[in-house]
């Protein structure tokens, strides 16, 4: 996802006492999303300071592995003027105020989280760190400007000196001051630097937890049976054997199947797999891979809605020295997390607690208080750490579930999804179809490009008013090339296949940087000219991404001999505020592709710590580069196909890659990180590949036989 | 009652026999660093030591460790290996999300107790049972590297 742009985004700071005497600095949300009304602005604490000199720092973002539970803190414990590794470290809650749960905004995604905290955050800092130097000065009776705040303490004149903690109370009766003056840049002790995560300790040690690991007083576990075909519905079931095998305390029919509730979750899966269920498989039982692809081919021939147009393409066609034309296809992809779906949910007759792992906490919030019919503030929710999220827990299906299941039994309860449940119901990446043409001029020089895409919107589902006029802004990214060509025409056709979609990780960058990327290379081919060349000759107006383009070659060794056997693939791609190349160096045997160097260079603007911002790249590398060999759902009588990493391969540690990242210094506005290398590999990957054997793969997942 | 030892402590649980071990450290001895990613030995998560030897837990009935010594991720920090390896996984920043790195680290601190100098063909080896979903292998391998260095320092 790219940044959500809502002309209601409005931020606004209040201070309060918090509970025991402490300082609680609050800068509300961003507004929910354009759609919503006006009350649905949310509160929410960033700073909390006890009187024992404990400072909490809250991430409104969910860490699920991007590392936002150090970036965050960080550019709050920046001007607050604290030691970044002395200070707690909490999950936000989601707010008081009901939104519509479709429209929410805590929403970890789209790699905004830096981009949208990097000003507020030290603002709030900022604020925190000024509230208790005011409060410092009239406790000593001497002017501000004697004070100085650092590490925790702020002194005065003549050894004068008291902790946060003394101050705290004091501070938070006073006014929030105005446009704080926010530090140099040079001056940054902690931004910008490759600072320690802060949640490595207990990554190490098993104590981390994650939302499978909740444990509540008198906590029952779950195991859900849903419809094999995504949509089904219960008609009947017989669970006299599930009832009667140990520890089983409760089988309970919910809206998405039936549930074993045991004293262990062992106990209740196997009694799961007793019930004899009859299923009303709906409509989509009769879909499969086949009919979706003739289903997306058939729509492909309507003309889509047009978001890019330039110049005179049919006439610069007609002019030109060599067209050419090209299809891709994407498969359904699963986001298959190493975490399954599970989720903790405590209904009580009048207060809900929701425990676990989400994105989106103000959708979980919205949906239990529709489901249940409490207002927001009777319902908490707890966010653990994510094991892995990728988009799939912006959905809170698993969540919704968890509630009806506790509300049936009047008990907390852990729902576990077992790896076949997450793979099978999964909200899939969608497929797609890209069709494109480009004309070149005598001389090589491309003059025109024309693409029609064609593929589902997730956005239509999750956030129905952003999808206007037939386009949905998500579908568009990385949509159309970056590159200086003078006539272009570009539109996109909304087709539902009937499986549910969902975002995963540099949603649409991914279906189209691949055709987009991989075309490019087959008019170099066409014009004659080298990959690289080729591309830098048409960036001349995105200095940013020439400057990563000729930064990758050069690194990667571009132009290069390389050692027998070994080939390159390059491409660009713009995203997430981030500009970005890669080289991939790959070689083939036995129609195996085996990726061994990946050179990423990137320009992302200012960065909160460049040692995250390394983690990232690496992980997406490896994320995309999954996708791009391995990665494809398929339907059989509305099923899916693959239920665990048997079917649905991912990469391994042997077939990892050395990726190596070459940043940037930039003064730019943040960009994000968590995605573009995802979506680029594909395309890279299929380049190099074409190097080393002539053939043109078109289709992913990447297969030579 | 199956009766064996978790991490030098004797333990018994009374749960049936065919129960995967995965469970009943997690739920029945509340251990939960011990994760559970695929239920049919194909990811690594829920990797524990039994007697020593790497073994996946989601596929072990726990009538097979009686009387056996089971060890996980909360108590390898005692060993010198698992100490190397913990400290070499914050010296290379290693976990992204977190969740398989219990089964990476048990994976990893077996190999290291098998052959305290792995060649990058040994780690691939070693290693290939335990994915990662957000792909810190190249750490992995540079941070075991750091754990055979320094442990044959320390010892
Ligand atoms: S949970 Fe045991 S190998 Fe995946
Ligand atoms: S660190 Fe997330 S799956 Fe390995």
């Amino acid at each position: 996802m790219s940044q959500i742009k809502s002309p209601s985004r409005r931020a606004f700071l209040k201070a309060s006492a918090a509970a025991g005497g402490g300082l609680v600095i609050g800068v509300t949300l961003p507004q929910a999303f354009a759609a919503a009304p006006a009350t649905t602005s949310m509160p929410n604490a960033w700073v909390k300071i006890g009187s024992d000199n404990t400072v909490t720092i809250l991430s409104a973002r969910s860490e699920m592995g991007q590392g936002v539970y150090t970036a965050m803190p960080t550019l709050v414990a920046e001007e607050l003027e604290v030691d970044l590794h002395k200070i707690k470290v909490e999950i936000a809650p989601a707010g008081e105020v009901y939104i519509n749960a479709l429209l929410g905004g805590q929403l970890t995604g789209g790699s905004t989280s830096v981009a949208d905290g990097y000003d507020k955050l030290r603002v709030a800092g900022a604020q925190a760190r000024m509230m208790l130097v005011s409060a410092a000065a009239q406790k000593w009776g001497v002017d501000e400007s004697k004070c100085t705040a650092r590490n925790g303490s702020v002194t005065g004149p003549k050894g004068a000196h008291a902790t946060y903690g003394q101050l705290a109370e004091a501070a938070s009766k006073l006014p929030v001051p105005k446009d704080p003056k926010l530090k140099d840049a040079k001056n940054f002790r902690y931004v910008g630097k490759p600072v320690k995560r802060l949640d490595t300790a207990a990554k190490v040690n098993g104590t981390a937890e994650f939302g499978i690991d909740v444990k509540l007083p008198g906590m029952l576990y779950a195991s859900l049976a849903q419809c094999p075909v995504i949509g089904g519905k219960v008609v009947s079931f017989d669970a006299a054997r599930a009832k009667a095998m140990p520890g089983v305390k409760h089988v309970v029919q919910i809206t998405d199947g039936v549930a074993v509730v045991a004293d262990s979750w062992w106990q209740a899966r196997t009694a799961r797999d007793s019930i004899d269920i009859k299923w009303d498989e709906g409509p989509a039982k009769a879909m499969s891979s086949e009919t979706v692809a003739a289903g997306l081919k058939a729509a492909a021939a309507k003309p889509g809605a047009v978001f890019k147009k330039q110049g005179d393409v049919d006439g610069a066609m007609k002019g030109a020295a060599k067209t050419l034309e090209a299809s891709y296809e994407m498969p359904f992809l699963s986001h298959s997390p190493m975490e399954p779906m599970n989720f903790t949910a405590d209904v009580k007759k009048d207060s809900c607690l929701l425990y676990g792992p989400t994105q989106f906490q103000q959708m979980a919030e919205g949906v239990a208080a529709q489901m249940l019919g409490m207002k927001p503030a009777q319902i908490t929710v707890k966010t653990t750490f994510l094991g892995g999220g990728f988009g799939r827990r912006i959905d809170v299906d698993f969540v919704a579930q968890a509630i009806e299941i506790s509300k049936a039994v009047g008990a907390p309860v852990k729902l576990v999804w077992t790896r076949e449940d997450d793979m099978t119901h999964d909200f899939y990446r969608p497929t797609s179809l890209h069709q494109i043409s480009g004309g070149l001029d005598a001389a090589g020089k491309p003059v025109a490009m024309k693409f029609h895409l064609t593929s589902s919107s997730v956005t239509a589902r999750l956030f129905p008013p952003f999808v206007k006029d037939g386009l949905d802004p998500f579908m568009l990214e990385a949509a159309a090339v970056p590159y200086d060509i003078p006539n272009q025409l570009a539109d996109s056709l909304i087709y539902e296949t009937g499986l549910r979609v969902g975002y995963w990780r540099s949603v649409s960058h991914a279906l189209n940087a691949f055709a987009n990327e991989s075309f490019i290379d087959e008019m170099a081919l066409a014009a004659g000219k080298d990959p690289y060349e080729f591309r830098r000759a048409m960036l001349d107006q995105k200095p940013r991404l020439k400057n990563v383009l000729e930064l990758a070659a050069a690194k990667a060794g571009w132009g290069k001999p390389l050692p027998p056997g070994r080939f390159r693939g390059i491409g660009v791609m713009e995203g997430y505020g981030t500009s970005m190349a890669q080289v991939a160096e790959i070689s083939v045997s036995g129609g195996k592709v085996r990726v061994h160097r990946v050179v990423v260079a990137a320009d992302l603007g200012r960065m909160v710590n460049p040692n995250i911002v390394r983690q990232q790249i690496e992980s997406s590398v490896n994320f995309g580069l999954s996708a791009a060999l391995y990665g494809e759902i398929t339907l059989k009588d509305g099923r899916i196909e693959q239920t665990n990493f048997d079917k649905y391969p991912v990469v391994r540690m042997p077939e990892s890659p050395t990726v190596e990242a070459h940043l940037v210094e930039s003064t730019e506005k943040p960009g994000g990180i968590g995605e573009p290398a995802t979506a680029l590999i594909s395309p890279v990957v299929a380049n190099a590949v074409f190097a080393a054997t002539g053939k043109r793969l078109r289709k992913l997942p990447l297969r030579l036989a | 009652m199956i009766s064996f030892t978790v991490n030098g402590k004797k333990v018994q649980a009374d749960v049936a026999p065919d129960t995967p071990l995965l469970w009943v450290v997690r739920d029945t001895l509340g251990m939960t660093g011990t994760k559970f990613g695929c239920g049919a030995q194909l990811c690594g998560a829920c990797t524990v030591h039994v007697n020593g030897m790497p073994v996946r837990s989601c596929g072990t009935k726990v009538s097979d460790v009686e009387g056996k010594k089971v060890s996980t991720i909360e108590a390898v920090g005692k060993t010198p290996a698992g100490r190397a390896i913990q400290a070499a996984w914050v010296q290379h920043d290693v976990p992204q999300c977190g969740y398989c790195q219990s089964g990476q680290i048990m994976s990893a601190v077996a190999l290291l107790e098998s052959k305290p100098h792995p060649t990058d063909a040994e780690i691939d080896k070693a290693m290939d049972g335990n994915i990662c979903r957000c792909g810190t292998y190249q750490r992995i391998r540079a941070a075991i590297h750091t754990a055979a260095a320094t442990k044959t320092k320390g010892a």
